[in-house]
């Protein structure tokens, strides 16, 4: 973007911990993470894997400022986060689409609750509808919607904002293979076209080595922090299916799930007791 | 293949319905029962044409209607407003806490005669019962369903820049509508006792003091066919909430599940 200092990362989370009131100690606490510093270049995307439980969802949620964080601080091209994240976009793990409004009504809920007027936000709806290849679903329901449809009029509801930074939290992670690969080749269509920052959350190793720029591996909790980074200069623009035969993507995989492999064991015996 | 099965469920019914009353005739005629108190099924049909014949009963239906759609109306507001209150503001729900439990679990129709004092023997008194009774069933519930709106639904907007106003327009009430309207079929029931009991306490009209002067009377046909009327027109009322909820409410998978308040 012209005058803007690109050594100035899009957002910045700097020694950020979180602790949690621990679960059946009461009085007790729970680190969930600790000495995390993530940062992520204008335009660039960043994909976090970790093992579940660990503490993925609770660093996007300081991202997005939802969540105050127990210490550290974010920053937002330069400026320090209090508050709400305005300059993000967020994607959550759950559903999070409001169940009594149409599609198009959910797509349009941004626009509307900043004050564009009906027909301009209907305009502006449809439009993303289109783009996110929903177009004939605006009347329908979310409970009428299929699972991937619905994580589509999320992505619309999200990208119609414009947001600089964009935060997905395992987006895809409910969805089918086909369905998945579909969503994350247009997802990389829709970036391709206008590079926003993306922190992507995902569990799955092949996933992030297909969509990013760089993919961060966190270590298993409690007091999860980063362990490693790996840049991923595979050529784009990326088609995901193809891009896994490719020899440098296998080396990629061994490398990261090397470092890996030993978090994700602690965390699934975690996840046993 | 369905239809046919809900006219056999139909049929039956009526068919239930039919015997009910033949069995009702049937043991006051031979005398197994009293007339002097059950009363006999023809005699309290008749009654209730006669009142329609004459017109005298559309004064104090008037009465007891209007009693109830506006203790209905105010009691449901009343309870919406300050079960979204409540529910928003952590503090004031502390402090309220144990008089709200406290209010609830009096048993409220005791206050009858208490506001007959205060109201007199109109409709006032017998309107403010009825609040009484509706304001506890819309306010549990409209706190309750504040209170279990998704935080993942509620994050999403936040994130999506809503105001706290816009959260609660287009959030919270939208999310509570559905325990908003199951409670509402209560509160409408609620409403009806308010004013019937009401009128039964002291008044001089409606169809709650056409009971009483009938059981004054040893006039067992007469109650009958007070009540009734009561539940023929208790059914109306909630059958034109169902409509409205079903026009509200179409986006809804399924139904949601009430908290109940005892009256
Ligand atoms: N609000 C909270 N209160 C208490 N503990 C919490 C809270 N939020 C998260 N935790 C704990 O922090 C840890 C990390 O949770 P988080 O949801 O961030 O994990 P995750 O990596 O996103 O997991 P998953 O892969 O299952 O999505 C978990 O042990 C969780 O129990
Ligand atoms: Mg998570």
């Amino acid at each position: 973007m012209p005058g803007m200092d690109s050594a100035v990362p899009a957002l910045a989370l700097r020694d950020i911990a979180c602790h949690f009131p621990a679960r059946g100690n009461p009085g007790g606490t729970y680190t969930a993470v600790r000495d995390s510093t993530i940062t992520i270049a204008p335009g660039e995307f960043v994909s976090i894997v970790g093992p579940t439980g660990c503490g993925k969802s609770t660093l996007l949620n300081v991202a997005s400022g939802l969540l105050k964080p127990s210490q550290g601080t974010v920053e937002v091209f330069g400026q320090k986060l209090t508050g709400i994240n305005r300059q993000a976009g967020y994607m959550f793990q759950a559903d999070a689409l409001m169940p009594w409004r149409t599609a198009l009504e959910n797509v349009v809920v941004g626009p509307e609750f900043a004050g564009m007027d009906r027909a301009q936000a209907d305009r502006l709806g449809r439009d993303w509808m289109a783009r996110v290849g929903l177009a004939g679903f605006e009347k329908a329901y979310p409970h009428h919607l299929s699972g991937g449809m619905r994580k589509r009029v999320a992505l619309a509801q999200m990208l119609i904002m414009d947001p600089k930074v964009i935060l997905m939290d395992e987006p895809f992670s409910a969805l089918d293979v086909q369905t998945r690969q579909l969503m994350e080749n247009e997802l990389l269509d829709l970036w391709q076209a206008d590079r926003k920052s993306v922190m992507f959350i995902t569990h799955d190793l092949e996933e992030a080595i297909a969509l990013s720029d760089r993919v961060i591996a966190l270590a298993a909790g409690p007091g999860t922090h980063p362990i490693g980074e790996f840049a991923i200069d595979l050529p784009r623009p990326r088609d995901v299916a193809e891009i896994r035969h490719l020899e440098e993507f296998s080396r990629l995989h061994a490398q990261i799930w090397e470092a890996l492999k030993e978090e994700v064991l602690k965390g699934y015996a975690q996840g046993k007791r | 293949m369905f239809r046919s099965q809900n006219t056999r469920i139909l049929l039956a019914q009526i068919l239930i319905f039919i015997l009910f009353i033949a069995g009702w005739k049937a043991l006051t005629t031979f005398g197994i029962m009293s007339k002097f108190f059950v009363g006999d099924p023809f005699i309290v049909a008749g009654r209730l044409y006669e009142w329609f014949a004459t017109g005298m009963i559309f004064k104090h239906l008037g009465v007891t209607l209007f009693e109830t759609v506006v203790a209905f109306i105010l009691g449901s507001v009343l309870g919406l407003l300050v079960g979204l209150w409540l529910a928003l503001s952590p503090t004031a729900s502390q402090l309220a806490s144990p008089y709200l439990k406290g209010f609830n679990a009096m048993p409220r129709v005791i206050l009858a005669p208490i506001f007959a004092v205060w109201f007199g023997l109109g409709v006032t008194s017998k309107i403010a019962l009825g609040i009484t009774l509706v304001f506890f069933v819309v306010f549990f519930n409209v706190y309750q369903g504040v209170r279990e709106v998704s935080p993942v639904t509620l994050a999403n907007a936040r994130m999506l820049g809503a105001s706290r106003t816009q959260l609660l327009r287009s959030v919270y009430i939208p999310s509570a509508t559905s325990w908003v309207f199951s409670s509402l079929h209560a509160a409408v029931g609620m409403a009806f006792v308010g004013a019937v009991i009401g009128e039964y306490m002291g008044s001089a009209a409606g169809v709650g003091y056409l009971i009483l002067e009938a059981e004054g009377l040893f006039d067992i046909n007469g109650v009958f066919a007070g009540v009734i009327l009561l539940t023929f027109f208790a059914l109306i009322l909630d059958a034109i909430v169902g409509v409205v909820e079903a026009r509200l409410l179409h986006w809804q998978p399924r139904e949601a599940a009430t908290v109940g308040a005892p009256a």
